[in-house]
């Protein structure tokens, strides 16, 4: 039955004076937009089955596609927007929930374009980091109450033993993407990627492919509700592991991995049987209670020699201060806390639009929360949830995080073009699927190179941005609200970020 | 002397190596000309062979022992000074022994069907046209 | 008359001779050569001169290398004197030039036209009666052609040499007519299907073809050749023939010598003969088929290259294997490309036989498999990467699994077993 309420979003054309016919776009598009009419000896394009995607367009060799928004206008209406309705529509023929894939797409608030930083001028001088060292490393775990020394012939030996701690480079990491949301070659691009820059990739809750293990030492694991291949083997490769609880893009619920993206790689890697559904549940169904939290941090612990730090994602919701500090008590080395703009392969699309706060309040209310406490020290902070730039970045961690996850920037960083429809397993760039015809379409050694030029890059920007505030370690910028100032803020919002309004001083 | 290899895990059998081969040769040098109005004089000299989900494209190996040059009775094939094996389609009488005897079945017909047509390592540039715009990196080239 | 030595001898100056010079010069730059050939052109290409009887190529064309090849090899040419005789035990050949001492030799004189035993073609051919495997033969045939209106010939014989001719005849617009022994022109590389095929282009070219008899009568009155008479009765006016029915091995040189001869000088796979520090190649040599296992000329010009190379760089002291050919031909048949490698067109109990027409009879292609390998591949009308098929054949590669494959228009690496295509990309070490 045609769903005749279903109209097409985007309306592909072609210039007829730069078409050459040469079917570039029919051999590479997914969806069968594309097809070679024999008859009129031209390509046709339907543009009903497009998703916005640009691999037509970045590999027609004239430019002589487009892809717009369709023309088709509703009469103007501040309440019901186009999208709204086309939802409305496609639940009416369908019955069934709405997906989408990557984050929240909604206009919400962004709160890092609306905090500014600081600048030096006249009493404290700029650093230019071409010319002086700029310190960027970043130790993630928890530190000591105190530091305690002795004398012992003749030396200063430290006698607090530290915890173990996790040494990044620079602080920001890739956040979890399961293998089997995204592909193979996407996985370990992310892994020799981190492992060179100098920091390190989640494994999500897919496990660890045996392509990814070389890499181990750059990797952080994850324990997800599934427990997908989780083995003692695979709790002390990694550097870290990590508990998740939540995730920013649906909080309250599980994981989904359809059985069409559970091939052999991936039913070995996960141990489930392929072609089955990978769901993970929305609890841990182990953990009831924070005092059940612990006992599952500190059996990680054991199981790994008390060697590897032990983190906790949390998704950002209201009372995300709160649980924060209750993982930190429970035992958590490192909280990370993801806010409602995170990225996903899959989720329903009202849970992944409405559901959690933005990172920046998360983070920010966290991180006074501890420091009320007094227990700061005791676990790193580590934010995510919709890092788009340098910027975002140093903000982040002027807010209090001490390291950032990034996930959507590194897969738009390999090619990814945000068309969310992860979900349907037909990524046109070869990420977020495991059909091997379209995952041969990344090469994990461009988009190795791709992931480490966008840290560098960034790297490069937040040294500058830190000589530009006079300051020459990210250390001397972390929690350090004073270097943040909000711009059209309402007082309610400044006084949760902890910030003053710009234009008013010291 | 650097070749051309393919690697078949990374060719998505999108031929714009075919395509590039083309406008390289072409005189008009631009993608548009070249493949609406040049197309009928011009054979491209790479060719993506699919079978199922494999592909990759093939074109002249540039051999040690090329066969192709003791079979040309014209002496149209030959090795040029940086030491790929170039047909000179001035001395070339169109008998196929070089089509008879390559076993990469590199070389064609050119578009005229008079003499024979193959790759020549795009002679005058630093990379070769599909090389360069392997959108995957499925072509490299290097010494080997 | 002064005592001749050549350290470095060489019989004959086509292709074979040209690769031993330079196989030669790949491990020994130093030693002289020395060169004697009967015909006085430097080396050309034998193939061509069908191309430049047509008029489709000049003098310049036909030569195999640039003039000053034989000065920067260091080769000393003894041009249009004769080779009569080789003489191993004092070591030397008798030339129309004298005798020549050698140090190690090579005979590369490729072969004779065959002239049947017509009547009418006597002691001396009449004039307007023509053999044709050498530029002197294209040169002749040129001059009959300027001298006096010639508008039909005759071409006796429907192999390569025939069909060449009578291409380049019909270039020159005389009507020609083809006569064939066998049932189809191209017997030894053509199967009947696709002799068919290339019958149907000699017709189409206005080429009349008569198979299944050859001539028993050349008449000739003192102007020339006038007419012939052919076995089955018909009689043919005509202001030229051409005999064109084959090749014989010229060994009349080591008639007297101890050296093995078959149909041609027997060789090994160094193309030594039989008699230490003598080599052959080319025409004139019999080495061992990679596919049929007995010795076989096989008259191929890359094979005479190959051979000739081989055969230089051993007589230099280095050490080179010719041991892997077989008999393959490609020729376009008045347009209709033609490419015949191996056993082509056999048929055995031992023999499997798969064949695949094109549709409007335009292409034609039979594969030949022994013992899971192929031993035999014809290709008419359609020849794109028939070299995959010859390279398959040489290696000897097992092709049981991809038999279905063969015959496919669409047949490519892809296709083949992945260590040996493994080993075709790599090319290296390719040798004919």
């Amino acid at each position: 039955m045609r769903k005749w309420l279903v109209q097409p979003e985007f309306s592909v054309e072609r210039n007829a004076l730069l078409c050459t016919q040469c079917q570039v776009c029919v051999r590479q598009c997914a969806n069968d937009v594309h097809v070679f009419d024999e008859r009129d000896n031209a390509v046709f394009s339907d543009s009903s089955h497009c998703v916005g995607c640009h691999r037509c367009t970045t590999l027609c060799p004239t430019g002589a596609i487009s892809v717009k928004r369709t023309a088709l206008e509703f009469r103007e209406n501040a309440n019901w927007s186009a999208s709204v309705i086309r939802n409305l529509y496609r639940q009416a023929e369908d019955g069934g929930v709405l997906l989408s894939g990557m984050g929240n797409d909604r206009g919400w608030r962004n709160y890092w374009d609306r905090l500014v930083l600081n600048a030096s001028q006249v009493t404290n001088p700029s650093i230019d980091p071409l010319r002086e060292p700029m310190e960027l490393t970043t130790y993630l775990g928890r530190k000591p109450d105190r530091v305690e020394f002795e004398r012992r012939d003749g030396k200063m030996i430290m006698k607090t033993r530290l915890d173990p701690q996790l040494k990044l480079d620079l602080p920001v990491m890739f956040s979890a993407m399961s293998y089997g949301s995204i592909s193979l070659n996407a996985s370990v691009a992310l892994a020799r990627a981190a492992a060179a820059a100098g920091t390190f990739a989640n494994t999500g809750e897919g496990g660890m492919h045996k392509s990814v293990l070389p890499n181990a030492p750059s990797m952080i694991v994850q324990v997800a509700s599934g427990r997908f291949g989780v083995t003692p083997e695979y709790l002390k490769c990694g550097a870290a592991v990590e508990i998740k609880i939540g995730q920013g893009a649906k909080p309250g619920i599980g994981g989904h991995l359809p059985g069409e993206k559970v091939d052999a790689q991936v039913s070995e890697t996960r141990m489930i049987p392929e072609g089955s559904d990978a769901i993970s549940p929305a609890p841990h169904h182990d953990i009831y209670s924070i005092e059940d939290l612990k006992q599952l941090i500190f059996a990680i612990k054991e199981a790994t020699e008390y060697m590897k730090p032990v983190l906790v994602k949390i998704a950002a919701v209201h009372n995300v201060a709160a649980i924060a500090s209750g993982c930190v008590h429970a035992g958590a080395d490192i909280v990370a806390i993801d806010g409602f703009r995170g990225g996903t392969g899959a989720a329903p699309t009202m849970i992944r639009d409405n559901v959690g706060i933005p990172i920046e309040l998360a983070l920010a209310a966290v991180d006074t929360r501890l420091r009320e406490e007094g227990i700061r020290n005791r676990a790193s902070i580590v934010a995510a949830g919709g890092f788009r730039s340098s910027a975002d970045v140093v903000k982040a961690i002027a807010l209090g995080a001490d390291a950032v996850y990034i996930a959507t920037a590194a897969l738009i960083a390999m090619g990814c073009h945000l068309c969310q429809k992860c979900y349907t397993g037909k990524c046109n760039w070869g990420i977020a699927t495991q059909d091997p015809l379209l995952t041969k379409r990344l090469n994990p050694e461009v988009a190795t190179r791709r992931l480490e030029n966008l840290l560098r890059g960034w790297s490069h920007e937040i040294k500058e941005m830190l000589g530009g505030m006079g300051i020459n370690a990210i250390e001397s910028l972390r929690g350090n609200r004073e270097h943040l100032r909000g711009i059209g803020l309402s007082d309610a919002e400044l006084r949760v970020l902890g910030i003053k309004h710009a234009g008013v001083g010291a | 002397m650097k070749r051309i290899f393919a690697r078949e895990e990374y060719c998505l059998a999108c031929r714009l190596c075919e395509i590039h081969c083309i406008v390289k040769h072409s005189k008009s040098k631009r993608v548009v000309s070249a493949m609406r109005d040049e197309k009928d004089t011009l054979v491209q000299s790479v060719r993506v062979e699919e079978q199922g989900r494999s592909s990759f494209a093939v074109q002249c190996r540039h051999c040690k022992d090329a066969p192709c040059i003791d079979a040309c009775i014209a002496g149209a094939m030959a090795r040029d000074p940086g030491g790929a094996v170039a047909c000179n389609s001035d001395r070339c009488v169109g008998c196929w022994s070089c089509i008879m005897v390559c076993p990469a079945g590199a070389i064609t017909k050119s578009a005229t069907g008079k003499v024979a047509s193959k790759c020549d390592l795009c002679a005058d540039s630093a990379v070769p046209a599909c090389v360069e715009n392997c959108p995957n990196e499925a072509l490299i080239y290097e010494e080997g | 008359m002064k005592k001749a030595r050549a350290e470095v001898l060489i019989l004959g100056n086509s292709a074979a001779a040209v690769g031993a010079i330079e196989g030669f010069r790949r491990v020994d730059r130093v030693t002289p050569i020395t060169l004697v050939a009967k015909e006085p052109y430097q080396a050309y290409s034998r193939p061509l001169i069908s191309h430049l009887l047509a008029r489709e190529i000049g003098e310049t064309r036909m030569y195999l290398r640039p003039s000053n090849f034989y000065m920067t090899n260091g080769v000393q040419t003894i041009l249009g004197e004769k080779a009569r005789s080789v003489d191993p035990v004092r070591r030397r050949v008798l030339t129309t030039a004298g005798p020549i001492e050698y140090g190690k030799l090579l005979i590369a004189v490729g072969g004779h036209p065959v002239i049947p035993p017509i009547k009418g073609l006597g002691r001396g051919l009449p004039a307007g009666v023509f053999t044709f495997t050498g530029w002197n033969d294209a040169v002749a045939i040129d001059r009959w052609l300027k001298s006096r209106p010639v508008r039909q010939a005759v071409v006796l014989g429907g192999g390569l040499i025939g069909i060449k001719a009578a291409e380049a005849l019909q270039a020159r617009l005389i009507k020609v007519h083809m006569v064939e022994l066998a049932d189809h022109v191209l017997p030894l590389a053509l199967d009947n299907y696709a002799a068919g095929m290339a019958a149907e282009r000699i017709r189409q070219a206005g080429v009349s073809l008569e198979c299944g008899t050859t001539v028993e009568r050349v008449h000739a009155d003192p102007a020339g050749v006038t007419g012939v008479d052919l076995r089955s009765g018909k009689h043919i006016p005509c202001e030229m023939l051409v005999v064109a029915i084959g090749v014989k091995p010229a060994t009349e040189l080591v008639r007297n010598t101890r050296i093995k001869c078959d149909r041609a000088i027997v060789v090994d796979e160094h193309c030594e003969t039989t008699l230490p520090g003598i080599y052959a190649a080319g025409d004139v040599s019999q080495a061992t088929d990679l596919i049929t296992g007995e010795k076989r000329a096989i008259p191929i010009f890359p094979r005479a290259c190959m051979q000739g190379r081989t055969a230089g760089i051993n007589m230099a002291g280095g050490l080179a294997r010719a041991d892997r050919s077989f008999a393959m031909n490609s020729v376009d048949v008045f347009g209709l490309s033609t490419v015949s490698v191996g056993l082509a067109n056999a048929c055995g109990n031992n023999l499997e036989v798969l064949e695949k027409a094109g549709p409007a009879g335009g292409s034609y292609r039979r594969i030949v498999i022994r013992d899971g390998m192929v031993v035999g591949a014809l290709f008419a009308g359609k020849i794109d990467r028939a070299g995959i098929v010859t390279g398959l054949i040489r290696a000897k590669i097992n092709v049981s699994a991809i038999k279905d494959m063969l015959i496919n228009d669409e047949l490519g690496l892809l296709s083949l077993p992945s260590e040996y295509r493994k080993h075709v990309v790599e090319g290296e070490g390719i040798e004919i």
